[in-house]
């Protein structure tokens, strides 16, 4: 039988030991349903989940729901939305009891004399040209002002159909201000022309963003392997979709058999009592779905479907780093 | 240190409820060693462990609570575990 010692050398076992300990029990809190933008193609706005429930206005009850949160088990909140900084009392309180990570569109500043070390996540459609044809604007020339040098903020490029061949590009916007990035791929749920994945695409972003890694080690935030997942939509010869799917509201999840999944996991909606599906709209096609965080967690439960050789352990152990970076668990 | 049969027997039993909760391969109750580090040799995450944990619980009429899964590292320390709920 193999273990972990006799796979790893003693530099990874300790990498290894580092991570295993961890125990991260997220889950995600739509903070509000409004948002300043409103993309095509947002997964939020595009399935009706911003009037999926009553949004609650009293903070009180914020800040009574996250402590029965806590309660709960959970240790990471991921606060998305609409665009949660429209609500920063919101947040505070979140970011009070929890290890909190906020999603945004970084056009509003996060204080950060309010939030000094609140991990922050900024959305991002491509380059100027794409993010004024998908998001109205190029909201990289505000949120790469306000948010320039801050050692707890990345981008979450969100990378589309048509920039495979001119990532770059965006990449070294992004080292030029001093953040980090992490690489996701855009599933097209509002059917915008001209934004599909081919089989030819997706090996050609995969071979790309393999590059990106090599050439910018201390600006993208990944690893080779989530690369392989995410493009292939396969891992140990099984297919993504929603029998494997670990990121399912648990309460709501009735699957059988279950497959390995995240514990405790629930999307609440803003009412605070409401639940969705799962991390991304429900109305999305799970044969098609590329969430990048779905896929990374999807690796990270199958720890030992990776005890098979020393290279599957090493990638389980870069993907479960890659993401306690992302989510402040581990320093860069 | 000897070891009483009730403990011996009970090592093997859990050993064998992993073996077959995790589906493990290549491995048999009788060459499972019972300090083997479940997390940091066999790769278990807590997912394994809440399996495992429900068997234990039936089989052994105690309840296990996840706050006590730190203290289940290996096949002796569940023995201990189960012994210790058993006489409270
Ligand atoms: S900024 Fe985010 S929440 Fe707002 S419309 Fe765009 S994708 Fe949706
Ligand atoms: S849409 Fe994606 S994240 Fe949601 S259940 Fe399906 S596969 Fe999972």
């Amino acid at each position: 039988m193999k273990t972990v010692s006799s796979l790893l050398d003693s530099a990874w076992h300790e990498r290894y030991k580092k991570i295993s300990s961890l125990n991260i029990r997220s889950s995600i809190y739509d903070v509000t349903n409004q948002c300043n933008l409103r993309c095509k193609g947002c997964f939020f706005f595009s399935s009706n989940e911003h009037q999926a429930a009553n949004e609650e206005m009293d903070i009180g009850k914020w800040s009574r729901f996250v402590q029965k949160e806590k309660e709960r088990g959970v240790n990471l909140a991921i606060l998305i939305g609409g665009e949660p900084t429209l609500y920063l009392d919101r947040l505070e309180t979140f970011y009070n009891m929890l290890p909190t990570y906020c999603a945004t569109n970084g056009l509003i500043k996060i204080p950060r004399e309010r939030f000094p070390d609140m991990m922050v996540g900024i959305s991002l459609w491509g380059d100027e040209e794409d993010e004024k044809l998908l998001r109205g604007k190029d909201t990289f020339a505000v949120s790469g002002k306000n948010y320039k040098g801050d050692p707890n903020t990345y981008y979450l490029y969100t990378i589309t159909p048509k920039q495979v061949g001119r990532i770059e590009h965006v990449i070294s916007k992004i080292a030029d201000v001093g953040l980090k990035v992490h690489l996701q791929l855009l599933t097209n749920d509002e059917n915008v022309d001209g934004f599909f994945w081919t089989e030819g695409k997706l090996k050609d972003v995969r071979a790309e963003m393999d590059d990106m890694l090599e050439k910018y080690p201390s600006t993208v935030i990944s690893c080779k392997y989530y690369h392989e997942i995410i493009t292939t939509g396969r891992m140990m010869k099984r297919a993504f979709g929603w029998a494997e799917c670990p990121s399912v509201t648990e309460p709501l999840d009735n699957r059988n058999p279950q497959p390995k999944r995240l514990i405790r996991f629930i999307r609440w909606a803003s009412d605070l009592q409401t639940m969705h599906r799962c991390c991304t709209s429900a109305t999305r096609d799970c044969s098609t779905c590329k969430d990048g965080a779905a896929h990374m967690s999807w690796v990270m439960v199958n720890k030992r479907g990776h005890l098979n050789s020393t290279k599957d352990l090493q990638n389980w152990i870069e993907v479960y780093e890659m993401f306690a970076k992302l989510y402040r668990f581990i320093p860069w | 240190m000897l070891m009483n049969r009730n403990k011996k027997a009970m090592i093997f039993r859990v050993a064998e409820i992993i073996i077959h909760e995790l589906k493990l391969e290549e491995i048999t109750p009788e060459t499972f060693d019972p300090d083997l580090d479940l997390v940091n040799e066999l790769g278990v995450d807590s997912m394994d462990l809440a399996t495992i944990a429900l068997v234990l619980q039936d089989e052994y009429c105690i309840i296990i609570d996840e706050d006590d899964y730190p203290k289940l590292r290996n096949i002796r320390m569940i023995a201990d575990y189960i012994e210790k709920k058993q006489i409270a």
